[in-house]
Order: structure tokens, then sequence, then C-alpha cells
């Protein structure tokens, strides 16, 4: 499919490609927006380079998503903004179901902070040099990982330890 | 002799293993500085735990903050107290049905969500809106996020010691409450935006009713600025409090008035137009103080544009359909529903399955909330159901900035920068 790119956004694609050529694994778009496949293990440098030479200086985002049964179960998306060019990108990496890992941006982005607890807390996809990797809206107690398919939507009952509801009695 | 674990000393009673780790993140969070002095003589190192139940926190945030007399040395946020799964539970939902829990998202102004989730799944299903339908939206979320700032003006004015204001801005609430009741027909939670339009016309009621407010408001406006502008004791509350510095706003990840007090002038009505916002004329405020007083005068200018924008709304407004007439994308009008068999059917597919986006499309559309940059990330499977569905909370990533800015803040200013960078606790908890 031919990609219709704005004059900003193709030259940050054809940047990619000249630089990381052996990274990139794929460049589409869906109704609209352009999203860049890379490997993971390159996650850093990409995002350090798109935020030094192309202005993506805002991380608005981090999304992680359960592409149950598929091969290479787990995405990280990164929703980049360029403030400058006005742009938006989307970074794509996809992880193996067996203990995904991969590197944290928040050496690139300090926002990537709270995002990257987020997914770790709802899919468990560790992020490694992460300052503070721990749960973020469920308690620390909880073992499981809500937004994985896998998990009923009514929950799991006794899963988690509540407070009395009788104050005076511990 | 070594200091004990601070989780040594304290014994919670419920989630143990959440709070022991909060409490080892508290102690661990800023490596270079050393651990407390054994000698404290005076005993005016503490930890204190403020919220999730305390009025100032606005919802259910919480707090620790590590103390050193007044000034606060290191803090911790928690939140996830108002959890409900929303993205979860929208995966098992069509994108109608999803709609009414955006509205419990950002509560303070409903309208917005609708309109974000509905532009989103037009954009990823490709549905056309009528021209009338995005005019209406834009007047309920203009009017929407004056009720938003509204509410932050009295009670971020409220932890700054002004009672009276609350009662005051309520008033105005309270007559916007009454315009949604007519518009909508609900006070609170709208449920207005439906994919492919809006749930129903605006009557001349509902429109005399605008009109009335719009000639009316600017007045409060300037009698809130003159009280305000030159009050002493509010200016020193607010002046350089909680500064969000320049160059570090986008690193931290700031978001809407508090990211445009700070210097940037990015605001997605201008950055990428959706509805007819390319068709209206008005300004991004913006201030490069980046303190308290900054995100204060920011958003009294953005009510002012926002009665600028509805104006010329109503100006503007065309006569027309207000929804989509393809019954494969939108609700047939009830009329249809009730005369014709056709009608009918449509009307309970539309219920039973609801629109399908094409297999495999992805799609991310944000709008400018009152609170900031809100967008839904759509994943669609080719069914009626989001395989998934991200929410991107604007309050979620403003609390984020609260972390960083608290550091070095007096323990008195926390209720007013909470209040100044207003987050919602519905939205950030999801």
């Amino acid at each position: 499919m031919e990609l219709e790119l704005t004059p900003e956004l193709k030259k940050v694609i054809d940047g990619l490609s000249e630089k990381h050529s052996g990274n990139v694994v794929n460049v589409y778009q869906s109704s609209g927006d352009t999203f860049v496949h890379v490997e993971a293990d390159a996650i850093v440098e990409i995002c350090r380079y798109l935020k030094e030479e192309h202005r993506f200086i805002n991380l608005a985002d981090i999304i992680g998503t359960d592409r149950f049964t598929s091969r290479e179960r787990f995405e990280v998306i990164y929703n980049l903004v360029s403030l400058r060019d006005l742009q938006r990108l989307f970074l794509k990496v996809r992880l193996e179901e067996e203990n995904p890992v991969i590197d944290s941006v928040t050496p690139v982005w300090k926002a990537a902070n709270w995002f990257e607890r987020e997914t770790y807390d709802m899919f468990g996809i560790r992020f490694e040099g992460h300052p503070d990797l721990r749960r973020i809206l469920m308690p620390e107690d909880f073992e499981y990982y809500p937004l994985r398919k896998e998990f009923p939507l009514i929950g799991i009952p006794g899963s988690i330890e509540l407070p009395s509801s009788e104050p005076d009695k511990e | 002799m070594s200091r004990g674990r601070l989780t040594d000393k304290v014994t919670p009673r419920f989630f143990k293993e959440h709070q022991r780790s909060l409490y080892d993140s508290l102690e661990d969070k800023h490596t270079t500085i050393e651990m407390l002095e054994d000698e404290d003589p005076l005993g005016t190192k503490m930890i204190l735990n403020m919220g999730p139940q305390h009025p100032a926190t606005h919802g259910v945030l919480r707090l620790v903050l590590q103390l050193n007399g007044e000034i606060i040395e290191k803090n911790k946020i928690d939140i996830g107290y108002l959890h409900r799964g929303v993205e979860k539970i929208a995966e098992n939902k069509t994108y109608q049905e999803f709609m009414p829990y955006t509205d419990r998202m950002d509560y303070l102004s409903p309208y917005s969500n609708n309109v974000a989730l509905c532009t989103a799944v037009e954009k990823i299903a490709d549905v056309e809106v009528p021209e009338r339908a995005h005019y209406i939206r834009m007047i309920g979320a203009e009017l929407a996020r004056i009720s938003s700032h509204l509410l932050w003006l009295g009670t971020m004015v409220m932890d700054a010691g002004a009672v009276s204001y609350f009662i005051w801005t309520f008033r105005e609430r309270e007559k916007l409450y009454d315009i949604f009741d007519q518009l909508t027909g609900h006070r609170f939670t709208v449920s207005h935006a439906r994919i492919g339009g809006v749930a129903n016309d605006v009557t001349e009621t509902s429109m005399a009713m605008i009109k009335d407010f719009v000639n009316t408001f600017p007045q409060e406006l300037k009698d809130w600025h003159k009280t305000l502008d030159r009050n002493r004791i509010f200016f020193d509350r607010n002046d350089g409090v909680g500064v969000v510095k320049t160059e570090e706003a986008v690193d931290i990840g700031a978001a809407g008035p508090s990211l445009r007090a700070s210097g940037f002038a990015y605001d997605i009505r201008t950055f990428s137009p959706y509805c007819r916002y390319d068709q209206v004329e008005f300004e991004v405020p913006t201030r490069l103080e980046g303190d308290n007083l900054a995100r204060y005068y920011v958003r009294m200018e953005e009510m002012r544009e926002s009665i600028r924008i509805i104006r010329q709304c109503v100006e503007k407004m065309p006569k027309g359909p207000i929804r989509t007439d393809n019954a494969k994308q939108a609700y047939p009008s009830k009329d249809e529903v009730y005369y014709s068999m056709e009608g009918m059917i449509h009307d309970f597919l539309m219920t039973d399955t609801g629109i399908c986006p094409p297999e495999g499309a992805e799609c991310y559309h944000a709008v400018e909330a009152p609170k900031g940059e809100l967008g839904y990330f759509i994943q669609s499977d080719g069914t009626g159901h989001p395989w998934r569905l991200k929410i991107k909370a604007p309050s979620f990533a403003n609390l984020q900035v609260l972390e960083h800015v608290l550091d070095g803040e007096m323990v008195a200013d926390t209720v007013v920068i909470i209040g100044g960078l207003d987050p919602v606790m519905g939205e950030a908890d999801k």
C-alpha cells in the first residue's frame, strides 16, 4: 500500500530507514495514523534518535496490547508528538509471550515513568532499567494482570484482601 | 547504628504488600540523598499520609509526604483508589454501549469525553458526521470546558482560603446544568453524542438559554477577575508556587492548561482540528511562568475564549440533519424506528452488534478536554467490540507532574498545587 505522508513525516521515515534500516521492520498507515514497527532491542536508540533529530519531545502515551493467540503476543506502542512539526508518530514493538521484557525509555522522556508502570500493571510487561517499577492502579498484593485477555471480566473472587467493613473489628 | 527501615515502623492494616513497596519506594526515590539523620531531637521529620479521603485532594488521591518541618523533602503519589477497569469493560461492550462509561471518566466535563470517544470511533470506522452535529458538539464541549473550569476555580480558590467563591462559581455551574438538562436530557452525565452525530437537536428553549448564558457570563468573569487579580492573599498563595519549568514541562508530561501555563501553545484544537474548530476564531492563551498563578490566568482566559467559540458556533450553525443517515453506521431516528419495519431492524442491529470497523484497523484520536489532551486509541478485530481501547487521560499525566513539582514545596501549599493542576481521579484511575 502506498503511504500518504506529510513532508515532515516523510523526512522522519526516510531518516529512520537510513540510520536504522536494520531495526525498522515495517511502516504502515491505518485510519490516517502512521505506525513504525521496530525491533524491540533498538527501542531506546530509536527513541533517542527521534527525540534529538526530529524533535519528538513529547511522549503522549505508552499503550500495551495483548494479541492473544498470535505469535509475539504483546505489543507496546509509543505515541510520540513533535511540537515543532505538529506531527504524531506511533512506534511499535512486539514482544514474546514468555517473559516480555523491553528496555525502559525513561532516560529519554521522564514522562515514560508512569506510562510504563501502567503497562506493567495491566499486562505484566517488564521495563528494564525503570527507576521505580511498581504497580500503579492495582495494589502490589494483586497477582494477576487484568488487561490480559485470559483475565475474566468479573475478576477473580478472593484475589485481593479487602479492608474490614467493620472498622472496630480487626 | 543505622536507622531502621521505614517499613519496620509502620504496621499497615490492609494491602500490606502494596504499602510496604510504597514506603520502600519513598525511601529509594533519590538515591543521592543520604538516609535521614539518626538524631532528630526536635522530631521535625515525619511521614505524612494525605488522603485518600482528604477533601482537598479532589477525590481519592493519596500523597505520602516526607516532611522536614514544613518542607516536603520527598513525596510519592499513590493512585488507583477509583480504578474501575473501564478499558477492560470497553472490550466487552459495543462502541455505543461504552459511551455512558466515558461520562464517568472525567465526571466534571462528561460532554468532552463523549465527543472524544465518538470522534475516535468515527475516525476508525470512517463515518461522516453532518455539519450541524459538529457545531452542536462544539457548543456542548465548550460549555463542558467552562463547567469544568468553574469547578476548578471554586475549589482552588477555596483551597487558598476564600470559601464564598465556591458558592459563586456553583451558581454559574447550576445554570450550565440547566442548559445541559434542556439540551441533552440529563444534568450531569449527559451521554449526548452518538456515533455519527448527536442524540437530539437543539430546541428553541435550550438555544435561548445558551444565548442568555453567553451574554451574562462574561460579566461574572470580569467580576471574578476584579476580586482575585489584585487580591494580596490570593496572589501570595499562588505566585511562584508549584512551578513547572518551561524546559521540563513537556519532558515530564504536563498536559492541557498546565502545559500552556509553562509556555507551550499545544492545544489539540489547533494542533489537529477536529469537529469544526478550524472554522472558528479563537486564541490559545499561554503564560511563561508555569506557576499556579499562570495556570489561573490561562484557565480564566480559556473560559473567555470558550464563550467566543460558542458565540461563533451559534451564529454559524447550519440547518440540517443531526445524525448520519446511513443506518449501517448510526442509529436511525426514532420516527423511523416506530413507523417502519426497516428502521426497527436497523435499530435492533445497532443495539445488538453496533458499528464494526474494518479488521486490523488501528486509530488514535484526541480532543482537547478541559484537562488537556484526551485521546482514545482503538484496535479493531472486525467485530462490534473494540479489541483494545486505551484512554490517554490528561489527569494521569498531570498527576505525574505533581510528583515532580511537590518536592521542596511547603506542606501548606500542597492543596493549592493540587487545586492548580486540577486532576480528576475518575479519569486518572480509569
